[in-house]
């Protein structure tokens, strides 16, 4: 299982789409470790850095509806084999958020309120995140400013993110 | 409590466990498998210490998408999927001299059959529900736990009824019915739902035709379209069940477990009227965007292509010889035609059609996804138009900046005569 800890990447845009996570031209990749430079390589996000602001990244906190678009798995892999195992959102599309879960890998949901905070609060600032999941809960802190945020997580979600995704869950259960 | 769909009832006989709130683990009766996208699967369960199989006889593999291989890419793809059935012990591996599209040549070795649980890492998994199987496309992830252990989960099937009812006119087929679905339903029209195909215009379909209706399904979103199995299904499968079934009545028998309830309980059920439907094509890059061919005017053309897991079996090939007996194709286009196996390529030639596509100007390739996706054996270039068998159009789907137009053997074959969009003389609407 991974910590779902670790510095924080924002991302200040809705709909960033499957193809803005992985383009289709690197579908035809046979390993995921083929994907990691070509994250975010197409995202229309002013400011946006790539390779630079990704680096050292292990978290992302994005608005509504990430993932959409092509259900392609390349995309939670792009995520995985840099390092970035959480992505906190107002909303997920719906096969992007299974695909994460299955790889083992953590989506959280937070009310568009909660994530409006995050971003004025803590976008600016170097950031973290260490997550409990046995609580639930997450601690995001920059400089001195640290608050403690809950999320909800079925339980069927939390023993895949623990086992480390559908292939080692389902090996272990079945 | 209400009656069951056939989805229901495969889900009911199938699920070993239920997680979470409509999280269905299912037993899985087969696993199909091609060299796109096994290969990840394969390397990711090497990764995990995992390259292992759950039992090698259900598990069917086959090189079909790019065959010969073209490119060093598309070797290695090969390669992997070729080593691994090896060490595994796949008997029914399929690699070049003995390999034809996935979802045309799995159901001709007998793969299918009603009542199964299938799944495969391709869209097009949907096709073998003709049989009466439950069969879905995959992702990665789900192909891995269905190497390794032989189930899928799913989410609990909403089933869509679809009445084909009416008389279908001369030269209108099952590629046209299925367009006139798509169109009418749209894109979305049937997400992560089951199409149950019924009435008496499916009941008078060969498995040929069934199939190419089940293989559309998921253009309009849905998971699998399934026909009820009956004596054609029976008739198809009998050298393979025979000595499973004291006769063929007894088959029908077994197989009308996967009938639905009188009772079922369906998202929503439609009566589809063919009796007037003409030929159609698509125009544009969504394969909802459906015409009628005469709206199409005078629509040029570049490239013809016959083949595919949609419309590259033997019945299909005879429609379009039918059409070009004794013609030429246009001067101005380009004809290809793929058998979809190497047993319907045998059958074509012995019939002789294989002589008349080539007497036309048509180039014969081996079996092949080749075209269709756009990978080998006849890619477009930028600006080109293809009128295609196949079952997608959108953007690039052949080349880039490629147009594709789909449409049935019968309209491809007189488009090629014509050198632009036509409908065949077997039509006379
Ligand atoms: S023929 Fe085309 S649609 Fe069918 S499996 Fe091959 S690539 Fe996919």
């Amino acid at each position: 299982m991974w910590d779902f800890s670790g510095k924080v990447l924002f991302l200040d845009r809705a709909d960033i789409n499957t193809d803005e996570i992985i383009a289709a031209k690197y579908l035809t990749e046979i390993t995921r470790a083929a994907l990691q430079p070509h994250l975010f390589e197409d995202i229309k996000l002013d400011g946006f850095q790539g390779q630079d602001d990704i680096a050292g990244k292990s978290v992302i906190i994005t608005r509504a509806n990430f993932g959409c678009g092509s259900s392609r798995e390349h995309a939670p892999w792009a995520l995985e084999v840099n390092g970035i195992h959480l992505v906190v959102a107002e909303s997920f599309a719906r096969i992007f958020r299974q695909n994460m879960f299955n790889c083992g890998m953590l989506a959280v949901e937070l009310p568009a309120a909660t994530i409006d905070h995050l971003f004025q609060s803590y976008a600016h600032q170097q950031t973290t995140v260490t997550t409990n999941l046995e609580n639930r809960v997450f601690t995001i802190a920059a400089g001195d400013q640290k608050e403690d945020i809950k999320f909800s997580l079925t339980d069927f979600a939390r023993a895949l993110v623990e086992t480390g995704g559908w292939v080692e869950y389902a090996d272990s259960h079945y | 409590m209400a009656g069951k769909t056939v989805a229901e009832k495969i889900f009911d006989s199938h699920r070993i466990d239920n997680p979470a709130d409509d999280v269905h683990v299912l037993k899985l009766d087969a696993v199909f498998c091609h060299e796109i996208t096994t290969p990840m699967a394969i390397t990711d369960l090497i990764a995990r210490g995992k390259d292992r199989v759950f039992d090698p006889q259900k598990i069917k593999a086959v090189i079909d998408h790019v065959t010969p291989a073209k490119d060093s890419k598309t070797a290695t793809q090969g390669k992997i999927l070729r080593e691994w059935a090896r060490r595994h012990r796949i008997r029914d591996f399929f690699d070049i001299g003995r390999n034809g599209i996935c979802h045309v040549l799995f159901p001709e070795q007998g793969f299918v059959r009603p009542g199964h649980t299938i799944i495969m890492g391709d869209s097009h998994t949907c096709t073998h529900g003709a049989f009466g199987a439950f069969a879905a496309g995959v992702g990665t992830t789900d192909l891995e736990v269905g190497i390794l252990k032989g189930i899928c989960a799913f989410h609990y099937p909403k089933t869509i009824k679809i009445d084909i009812t009416g008389n279908l006119p001369a030269g209108v087929f099952a590629k046209d019915v299925i367009l006139s679905i798509i169109g009418r339903l749209g894109v979305n029209g049937a997400t992560n739902t089951v199409i149950e195909f019924s009435g008496p215009v499916v009941a008078g379909m060969s498995m040929d035709a069934r199939m190419t209706l089940c293989n559309m399904a998921v253009e309009a979103g849905a998971t699998c379209g399934i026909c009820y199995p009956d004596q054609t299904t029976v008739a198809y499968l009998w050298p393979f069940i025979q000595n499973e079934y004291p006769d063929r009545s007894a088959a029908l028998e077994a197989f009308k477990a996967f009938w639905p309830d009188a009772d079922a309980a369906y998202a929503k059920a439609i009566k589809h009227d063919v009796s007037g439907l003409e030929p159609l094509v698509t125009d544009g890059f969504k394969p909802d965007n459906v015409k009628a061919v005469k709206e199409m005017g005078t629509t040029a053309i570049d490239q013809i292509y016959i083949g595919s897991c949609t419309n590259g079996r033997i019945e299909d090939l005879r429609i379009a010889a039918q059409v070009l007996k004794g013609q030429k194709i246009s001067d101005n286009v380009r004809g290809i035609v793929s058998p979809a196996t190497p047993k319907i390529f045998r059958q074509a030639l012995d019939e002789g059609i294989i002589g008349i596509f080539m007497d036309a100007g048509f180039c014969v390739t081996n079996p092949t996804c080749g075209a269709c996706l756009g990978m080998s054996t006849g890619v477009l270039a930028e600006g080109e138009v293809c009128a295609a068998t196949t079952n997608r159009n959108f953007s690039g789907r052949m080349g880039k900046g490629g147009m594709v137009h789909l449409m049935s053997p019968a309209t491809a074959a007189a488009s090629a005569i014509a050198g632009r969009i036509a409908n065949s003389p077997i039509y006379n609407g």
